[in-house]
């Protein structure tokens, strides 16, 4: 499946420009480069399969009471706290793209905090069933909704066993260009789709890095050398409801 | 004493079938009222949430589906099974079963958050969804039904009407399997996935769509004032019985094998102890009032000869059928998912908590409107088509007392 709903960046407008300019300088002075090729994919080619984006969360470090993901995440794509204009639904029919979960373990009554997000599944139910294939997993494994066929049929929120998916309940005012929200279509965490593709960070994890624990690692699942990759190999990771066998891409430690 | 068997539309002049027309229009009217509301200003004002994601018109939507496969009985034991008396049955089965699902689907495209995008579910397939496959599927039972009716309608091809009926036989329960599917596959609840749903949602069409044939036959011969006999009513509601005790089968087969894996215990705990309303509306409407009661009427004695008991019988069954998906629809998403078992769970995002949902009268109003939709098509289309038999007196369907058709 191919990114089609990734919003338009300034990147792709100077990536036109330039092989604009390329064109025109190449038909002026044959054999002649006036211009260098890019390093970073240009927006306007599909994902590849090469990289697996992923997060680790260490709960070790993340703070009970500390809410800097979510309230990063919130400013980031404009919902929650950040977007007032979604004052008619009640707290139960508000979207919560992250959340933090505190979980008390029963038997030896050990608390733990973590924030829960879309696991970005490589085997995601909520593909499964869609009818339209508006939910879709990129080739990078990042799972998003293609707002522009989303019929608002709700199956993907039936089918997800984290609870990461939202319905919009009704209009919405103050929209970021790169998280539309359209009422009575489908959302969830899009991993900060916008960034990763221009080599950014989600907004998540930079602000845990930044003003919090540092419980947060983003990076590529296939690049052994990676950051994360180092961390899950020496302490391990966990998938939440690892029984489905969805190989999730957010993998959690000390659970 | 014999006589032939011939069908004729009703009249259709009276005070009272211009009240019906009028009362269910009226019905529909108010339904698409509380459509362009919801859709106007958004899912907010129904009492579907973030975490009751379907609501009361999937009840409603799912009832009308499931009993649109099940009504197609009587014409499938006529055709099919080559039962004599079922076959003058078999016209007002295979309309039902149309008009039924077209009310179904009514409603829960209606309740979409983005209805205007049929198309789009009409164009765009992704073939490894149920959801998709059902839309084929509903959409090729209109096709097959409608073909079903017309070659038992028209003389010259009244030799095809088997084929048509056997595919639509097979079709139909194919269609209940999907149907039953769309929960089976649900791999992130514990009240669902389980392959038993499939065929828990066949036998519940059985008994679902016998009842509301039970009913529309009857309200149908007794405003027509057309003779119904004994025979065909009392072989209809001894079927009725067995269908009954089918779904109770299966109702205690899901639940035990429910209780006896111990990760499923909490979900069993919460629905057949101290599930509240859902508790409730198991033992008290889905098995005592909409399984037990029923089965023992149509098969006492006496009572099961009565035919306001026969009526009163198949109407338990219709309640408690709506008991039984509010149940399974509502019960079993109220129920919290389990991501850490064997931990107390909290959030801002209600998670580890029973969730609480009270449905909106928009909603309950949509759902109405997909029933009225479904009886005004079934009451025009026996106005204007031959579809009921004028008599349908023992002694025109009894095989023992005269040859039909």
């Amino acid at each position: 499946m191919s990114d089609t709903s990734k919003p338009m960046d300034p990147s792709r407008r100077q990536f036109i420009s330039k092989t604009g300019a390329a064109t025109g300088a190449a038909m002026i002075a044959p054999g002649v480069f006036l211009t260098t090729p890019a390093q970073a994919k240009p927006a306007d080619q599909p994902v590849s399969n090469d990289k697996r984006w992923g997060i680790l969360v260490d709960t070790n470090k993340c703070g009970n009471g500390c809410n800097a993901c979510i309230t990063a995440c919130e400013e980031e794509n404009g919902w929650g706290s950040a977007n007032p204009s979604e004052d008619h639904s009640s707290p139960e029919q508000k979207a919560q793209w992250i959340r933090k979960v505190t979980i008390r373990d029963k038997a030896t009554q050990h608390v733990t905090t973590l924030p829960l997000m879309c696991q970005h599944c490589e085997n995601p139910p909520c593909v499964d069933v869609c009818p339209t294939g508006a939910s879709f997993k990129r080739e990078d494994g990042i799972v998003l909704v293609d707002k522009h066929i989303c019929i608002g049929c709700r199956y993907c929120m039936m089918a997800c066993p984290y609870k990461a998916r939202s319905f919009v309940h009704e209009d919405l005012k103050d929209q970021k260009p790169w998280a539309p929200r359209g009422k009575g279509t489908v959302e969830s965490c899009t991993m900060c789709v916008h960034r990763v593709d221009e080599d950014g960070t989600p907004a998540c994890v930079e602000a845990c890095n930044a003003t919090a624990g540092g419980a947060l690692r983003f990076g590529d699942l296939y690049d052994e050398n990676s950051e994360i990759s180092r961390e899950l190999k020496q302490y391990g990771g966990k998938e939440i409801r690892a029984d489905l066998n969805l190989n999730t891409g957010v993998r959690y430690r000390g659970i | 004493m014999k006589q032939v068997l011939k069908y004729r539309e009703i009249e259709g002049k009276s005070t009272g079938f211009w009240i019906l027309l009028g009362g269910l229009g009226a019905l529909i009217a108010l339904a698409l009222g509380a459509v362009l509301y919801m859709e106007h200003e958004g899912h907010y004002v129904t009492g579907m949430s973030n975490q009751i994601v379907w609501g009361m018109p999937h009840v409603f939507a799912i009832f009308l589906i499931v009993t649109a496969s099940g009504i197609l009985n009587p014409a499938s034991i006529g055709t099919v099974f080559g039962k004599t008396l079922y076959k003058p049955l078999g016209r007002l089965s295979a309309l039902l079963a149309i008009a039924m699902l077209i009310g179904g689907l009514m409603v829960l495209v209606l309740d979409l958050g983005h209805p205007d995008r049929l198309i789009v579910a009409m164009t765009y397939y992704n073939f490894k969804s149920i959801f998709a496959w059902n839309i084929i599927l509903y959409n090729g039972f209109l096709a097959v039904v409608a073909i079903y009716i017309w070659l038992m309608m028209e003389r010259k091809m009244n030799k095809y009407y088997p084929a048509a009926g056997f595919i639509a036989f097979i079709w139909r329960l194919i269609l209940t399997t999907g149907t039953g599917s769309i929960f089976g596959f649900l791999v992130a609840r514990q009240a669902y996935d389980a392959a038993l749903l499939a065929p828990m949602f066949v036998i519940m069409s059985f008994a679902y769509g016998l009842a509301v044939f039970i009913l529309v036959l009857m309200a149908a011969y007794a405003w027509t004032k057309r003779p119904l006999g004994d025979a065909v009513l009392f072989r209809l509601k001894n079927l009725l019985g067995v269908f009954i005790a089918s779904v109770l089968y299966f109702v205690a087969v899901y639940h035990l094998t429910n209780l006896y894996a111990a990760e499923n215990s909490g979900v069993e705990h919460f629905i057949l102890m101290d599930g509240g309303i859902y508790t409730k509306l198991f033992w008290i409407v889905q098995i005592l009032l909409g399984s037990l009661l029923p089965l023992a009427m149509v098969y006492h004695p006496t009572i099961g000869k009565s035919r306001p008991a026969i009526a009163t019988a198949a109407a338990l069954v219709i309640i408690g059928g709506f008991a039984q998906l509010y149940v399974l629809l509502i019960g079993g998403q109220a129920y919290p998912l389990e991501m850490f078992p064997g931990y107390e769970v909290t959030s801002s995002f209600f998670d580890g908590q029973v969730n609480s949902y009270s449905p909106s009268i928009w909603e309950i109003t949509l759902g109405v409107g997909g029933i009225a939709t479904s009886l005004l098509m079934v009451t025009i289309a026996v106005r204007v088509l031959k579809f009921l038999p004028v008599s349908l007196e023992d002694a025109v369907v009894d095989p023992h007392a005269a040859k039909a058709d």
